[in-house]
């Protein structure tokens, strides 16, 4: 099949358009705006996707409609912006004009200090209120888990972002009047053609579609594959690693699926969080506070949950949980695909069941049947945007009489992959589902995990954790009306 | 902020006088992007960019440096070794020469900079880092000071002993007693703005450094010693840093020194922005400390000795662990009247990054461990912590026992006010009804528990070392009347530079934008001290006052000679003057003063008057005056694993005549939820090796927005007026309000003492992490089970 193919990359910088051919496979968005454009509003704090200083906008077409996104440029690499447009804190009012009403807001309502992080501050809360003019302070502080500020504590901020709206309308901000402009030249540049830009050990490309992706792997199978880059971007920014040549497949709409039918929810490789929560926290609820827990929100508008499975670390937050529930994950060579079970994807700490050039494409989650208990808990030390100390995921169904039919219990960072619980699993089994069970089968925990101590907790910590998570999910099963989970929502 | 249009020449009251509360001067810049950071000034052509090598062992000597194969990387112009620097190879910011530029010869921490690589872009002089060859012969390497003796392990400084009484005999005559060990840790700055210099070489011996540092002349002085140049060679500016905190205080002199000694030597500019981890790794940190305390007691809980012994891991070098140890000293009673007290302080040696200021200096340590023997003793009798607090403040004001106001360091405190701040508090936040009904909702809840703790704050204000309470500022009316300002403080984001150009708006009643506040520069004001200490309005703001009213006193002289009018008939009234029977705009003056030849620039001078101290004997009056406040939280806990929210936290914190409430607002809740960060999620965790192994925002955990409480009440009490003649009868307010995040450290131990019914003391340590929260409910669970 022939394939028309570009050597440029081009994409809406605020007002501009940019056609770019020199373009390195690492390079960031944050080094592209800082160095080359000399845009010096986007701040670099960390490198790494965790603090927020460098956000922009990203608007990209998702079904046909244009959606704003936060993210992070420091870890956005140029190769995933063909065809999208970038929004900078410099588009956004100026210097002697009026501000915009994010930033009119910030400004008298005390919301910046030292003023590095601002402008990350202002470009969250410009995204926030272009989808949600009103927010509360959940929606507030959840758009705001990815943006660190040392200075203010945040109550300004807060303060700032629940007035914007007396500010001005969303309706007329001035991405809202251009955006049919936009969207028809977004529309206009998906022409399906695969982009291939630089030479010898420079270079990228951008597939035209999955099968093209497929055949473009299957010949470099040592390619770095890069959906959301929420991983490989600090394998730049921190580890100095090559990664030419490198395939960007954030754009790839056959990637980009979610749906359900026959009672499992197939989820395209290159979904985001962000694209996922809906329907997965729809159908099975727990996702939703698992979801909202993972990153910040730069960090889900652009993370992929394949790419949470197919860099096969242990600390992964999506893998316990599908394997809890009996997910399978298709594998495409060229045009050869196969599906196994998620939980044979992990071998060994970072090796996977994955051959060369071959991809994950994606994974299909079992829903569970109604009368199945379903709960997945995430262990931190601070409760938002960190990683995993541990993570436990359960599955049960209860026989008439009372006995455990079958309970799937998995978790992440207690061992060198995502794992089963096998032998608690056991002890469980055919039992009564009682406190006695579950204190009985605590014993068998040793058998399972032998976890590490690192800076995140400490072997004995993760040990006792992990078996209060059992039971915490059995009193959960129980009903009761005493609190159970700490919450942030809750007023006190 | 020149804009000359809005000057109300009838106006009652000038725009943006003292006490009225301004946006920060920069806020319009910072919400658009345009404030410029150093790393956002436009680079001359050919600027060269440095990158740090970093040892890669914690202690031992270095046997080769092959630096080869970094020197034929691509864009690779020079790689510098401690032989390369051409002056004094220290930066030793307190003279003890313990603190090489570069590593000469021995490694003493895992990071500790060995050499710096110079390239033609920032990317490549990372990437050729990695391609040096060291090797070293390994020495054994202290990393925790939990196995030193604070008595005969190695110092990185004296220590300091406080005393007052007989504590050891009063411990020992007590009805009752007890002793114990406390673990606080230490805390990454995380300044949004890492840190980073740029050179920029001069004719001569000059060198212009542009620098995120709190303390300008101390820069100046290091890359004088450095380069071996006198001070005049070499001038330090600074606009704005992206958050300092401490951090920016000594740690920038390595950057500076570094990018200047390459400019010298390759006649182009050259800039060092370490990268987050480096920055992370090798740049010191608060202090951690193991505080180890023996209280003395009656049974209603009133102390009548205690003893304490303060050990801080200092890390391989002095820097400011000497004043940072002392200040701990200094806040080891927090509010408390100790009739009998010893304190003695460890500053001990170990091989790990040294240590240095941050936020609170040492003093929230300090005041941990004077909280920790409240709550033994709160345990011990058998009553709520708040009462025994109570029962051990200092004295008030004019009490007929007026001995229980003296400190450790035998100064009197004359400013108390934290008994009525306290009750204005505990009423306000309806303590008693909360304390029910927090117990009423344990007895019901077996997972989820609930805790709460009022705590106070004293916090003494001015440096230890007295004659850096000085500030100079300089002052300029341009001809049209406008006004340029520079003082040596520097702004970190603290709104400094808002509050003293509106002290000098107030001093010629102009217009707040009338007055154009200017980058700190050690050009224009010498000799300054660095913007720490809580003192940088109290000091520069003063300074600052003082020049304005030199030249409004040359004005005076200068109109009562012109119209014949004596010095009391002219008045400086809103953007204009009266001279007798006649107005004029304050601009016209200022024409007719130029053209008459009245100067009209002049340099203020700041001195804080009262206080003294002696170090040897322990005794004198180190701090100008104390600030006040309290902080009440109340937090939920996970007992099934550890994991905790803040419900809700009510602030009561004095701010004096507050320059500007909006300001000190901002400095009260973001140093309560820094302080919160400090003692709850923020860790700092060394592998075996040494190696700091939270070094990034990915491990190391900061509060986010949602971690503030859920309900967040802040007052300031601005009804007491400073007690001595400060700037205005204001109060400092960029440290005093970091330790009011005590209350949610004792609001979780509250809650963890709840699995025992209160009768354990939980001794949580520092940060309470839910690990160290769950680790502390299975110990009283487990040793409730075996008292029953």
């Amino acid at each position: 099949m022939a394939i028309k193919t570009r050597t440029e990359i081009r994409f809406l910088l605020n007002s501009e358009t940019v056609t770019l051919k020199d373009v390195a496979p690492d390079e960031t968005l944050l080094d592209y705006l800082r160095l080359r454009r000399s845009l010096r509003g986007s701040k670099e704090g960390c490198a790494e996707g965790d603090c927020g200083a460098c956000t922009v906008l990203v608007g990209r077409l998702s079904d046909g409609k244009l959606v704003y996104e936060s993210v992070n440029a420091c870890i956005r690499f140029m190769g995933s912006l063909d065809g999208l447009h970038v929004v900078t804190i410099e588009h956004l009012g100026g210097e002697g004009g009026n501000l915009h009403p994010v930033q009119q807001a910030m400004v008298d309502f005390h919301g910046s200090q030292c003023g590095f992080c601002t402008p990350g501050f202002v470009m969250s809360l410009y995204g926030l209120w272009m989808r949600s003019p009103e927010p509360g302070d959940a929606a507030i502080e959840k758009a705001l888990q990815g943006n660190l500020c040392r200075c203010t504590g945040y109550e300004a901020i807060v303060r700032a972002a629940k007035a914007i709206s007396s500010y001005g309308k969303a309706a007329k901000d001035p991405l809202a009047a251009e955006r049919s402009r936009v969207a028809a030249r977004l529309q206009e540049w998906r022409d399906g053609s695969r982009v291939e830009i630089g030479i010898g050990d420079a270079r990228f490309a951008i597939p035209g579609n999955v099968d093209d992706f497929a055949t473009i792997l299957e010949a470099a199978p040592k390619a770095t594959v890069v959906a959301g880059s929420t991983d490989v971007g600090l394998w730049v920014t921190k580890h100095m690693r090559e990664i030419s040549p490198a395939i960007f497949i954030g754009n790839l709409d056959g990637l980009q699926t979610i749906s359900e039918k026959d009672g499992v929810i197939s989820i395209g490789a290159g979904v985001t969080y962000t694209d996922a929560f809906e329907l997965l926290s729809k159908r099975i609820p727990a996702f939703g506070p698992l979801i909202d827990r993972i990153g910040g929100e730069q960090v889900r508008n652009m993370g992929t949950i394949g790419g949470n499975i197919a860099n096969g670390s242990p600390i992964g937050d999506m893998p316990p949980p599908l394997i809890a529930l009996g997910a399978t994950l298709t594998l495409r060579k060229g045009r050869k695909r196969r599906t196994i079970p998620l939980e044979k994807f992990f071998v060994a700490y970072g090796k996977q069941d994955r051959l060369p050039g071959e991809f994950v494409e994606a994974v299909h989650v079992p829903v569970p049947a109604k009368s199945a208990k379903f709960a997945i808990y995430k262990i931190t030390k601070r409760r938002d945007e960190d990683i995993t100390a541990a993570l436990g995921a359960f599955y049960l169904t209860l026989a008439r009489n009372g006995m455990v039919e079958n309970i799937r219990i998995a978790y992440g960072g207690m061992a060198a992959t995502p794992k089963r619980a096998t032998a608690v699993e056991r002890a469980l089994t055919g039992k009564p589902w009682s406190a006695a069970t579950v204190e009985a089968a605590l014993r068998a925990y040793a058998a399972d995990f032998t976890p590490l101590t690192d800076m995140r907790a400490s072997a004995e910590y993760r040990a006792l954790a992990a078996r209060n998570l059992l039971r915490r999910f059995f009193v959960e099963t129980q009903g009761g009306k005493a609190p159970l989970q700490v919450s942030r929502t809750e007023a006190a | 902020m020149n804009n000359h249009s809005s000057i109300d020449l009838k106006a009652a009251r000038i725009k943006g006088g003292v006490a009225t509360d301004q946006r920060h001067d920069s806020a319009h810049k910072h919400v658009t992007g345009q404030a410029v950071y150093i790393d956002d000034m436009p680079e001359p052509a050919g600027t060269l960019h440095g990158c740090l090598g970093l040892s890669t062992v914690a202690h031992g000597t270095i046997r080769e440096i092959d630096v080869s194969a970094v020197r034929s990387a691509p864009g690779v112009v020079d790689v510098l070794l401690a032989s390369d620097v051409p002056g004094e190879n220290d930066i030793s910011p307190t003279g003890r020469h313990d603190e090489p530029v570069l590593a000469d010869g021995k490694v003493q921490f895992y990071g500790q900079p060995i050499f710096c690589v110079i390239a033609e872009t920032r990317e490549a002089a990372r990437r050729a880092t990695r391609h040096a060859k060291i090797s070293y012969t390994e020495l054994p390497a202290i990393i925790d000071i939990g196995e030193l003796d604070p008595v005969s392990s190695k110092l990185v400084t004296p220590p300091l002993t406080l005393k007052r009484g007989d504590a050891k005999a009063a411990i020992a005559d007590a009805p009752r007693r007890l002793k114990g060990q406390m673990r606080v840790g230490g805390q990454e700055h995380f300044y949004l703005e890492g840190h980073i210099a740029m050179a920029i070489p001069g004719e001569d011996q000059d060198v212009t450094i542009y620098c995120s540092t709190q303390h300008p002349s101390e820069v100046q002085h290091m890359v004088g010693h450095a380069l071996g140049v006198p001070s005049h060679a070499v001038m330090v500016e600074i606009r704005r840093m992206g958050g300092g905190f401490g951090g920016k205080e000594t740690q920038g002199n390595q950057f500076a020194a570094l990018a200047a000694i390459a400019a010298k030597k390759h006649h182009r500019a050259v800039k060092i922005r370490p990268d987050r981890d480096d920055d992370m790794i090798a740049t010191g940190k608060r202090h951690d400390f193991l505080i180890d305390y023996e209280v003395g007691f009656d049974d209603e809980g009133r102390i009548l000795g205690v003893d304490f012994m303060f050990a801080a891991r200092c890390g391989f070098s002095a820097d400011l662990s000497g004043p940072v140890t002392d200040r701990a000293l200094f806040h080891c009673d927090n509010t408390y009247f100790y009739p009998n007290v010893l304190a003695r302080s460890a500053p001990l040696y170990t091989n790990t990054v040294s240590n240095t200021a941050f936020r609170g200096f040492g003093g929230p340590q300090g005041m941990v461990g004077a909280e920790r023997v409240i709550e033994e003793v709160a345990f011990a009798v058998g009553k709520d912590p708040l009462e025994i607090r109570k029962l051990n403040f200092y004295g008030p004001n004019g009490d007929k026992n007026g001995d229980r106001n003296v400190t450790p360091y035998h100064q009197t405190v004359e400013d108390n006010i934290i008994h009525r701040v306290i009750a204005e508090l505990e009423e306000s936040c309806d303590y008693a009804r909360r304390r029910r009904t927090i117990d009423a909702f344990n007895a019901n809840s077996d997972i989820i528990k609930r805790g709460l703790a009022l705590t106070p704050v004293k916090f003494g204000i001015s440096f230890t070392a007295t004659h850096y309470n000085q500030a100079g500022a300089l002052v300029h009316v341009y001809t049209d009347g406008s006004v340029h300002l520079n003082h040596g403080g520097t702004e970190m984001g603290q709104g400094l530079n808002t509050k003293v150009a509106q002290v000098v708006a107030e001093e010629f009643q102009i217009d707040l934008d009338q007055v154009k506040i200017t980058a700190t520069t050690t050009g224009k004001v010498p000799n300054t001290s660095a913007t720490a200490a809580s003192s940088g309005t109290d000091l520069n703001g003063m300074a600052a006052q003082n020049g304005a009213r030199q030249i409004k006193d040359r004005l005076i002289d200068f109109a009562a000679k012109k119209y014949q009018v004596p010095h009391d008939q002219i008045v400086f009234l809103p953007n204009r003057v009266r001279v007798g029977n006649q107005e004029i705009a304050f601009a016209d003056l200022i024409k007719q003063a130029y053209m008459a030849r009245i100067q009209l620039s002049a340099a203020g001078f700041y001195k804080t008057p009262k206080i003294h101290w002696n170090r040897d004997k322990g005794e004198g009056r180190p701090f100008y005056y104390f600030a006040y406040g309290a902080s009440c939280s109340e937090v939920s806990i996970d007992t099934l694993t550890g994991e905790y929210v803040v419900e809700r936290t009510d602030i009561l914190h004095e701010t004096g005549r507050s320059l500007n409430r909006a300001i000190d607002l901002g400095q009260i809740e973001g140093g309560f939820i820094q302080g919160m960060g400090w003692l709850t999620t923020e860790e700092l965790w060394w592998d075996d090796k040494g190696r700091l192994r939270t070094h990034a925002p990915s491990t190391y955990k900061i509060p986010l927005a949602s971690d503030r409480p859920k309900i967040f009440n802040v007052v300031l009490a601005d009804w007491p007026e400073a007690h001595e003649p400060t700037i205005h009868r204001s109060k400092a307010v960029g440290e005093p309000p970091f330790p009011l995040g005590m209350s949610v450290l004792h609001a979780l131990s509250d809650a963890v003492a709840s699995v025992a019914n209160h009768k354990i003391c939980p001794r949580l340590d520092a940060p309470a992490t839910p690990e160290r929260v769950l680790m502390a409910v299975e110990r009283l669970k487990a040793e409730a089970r075996r008292r029953a």
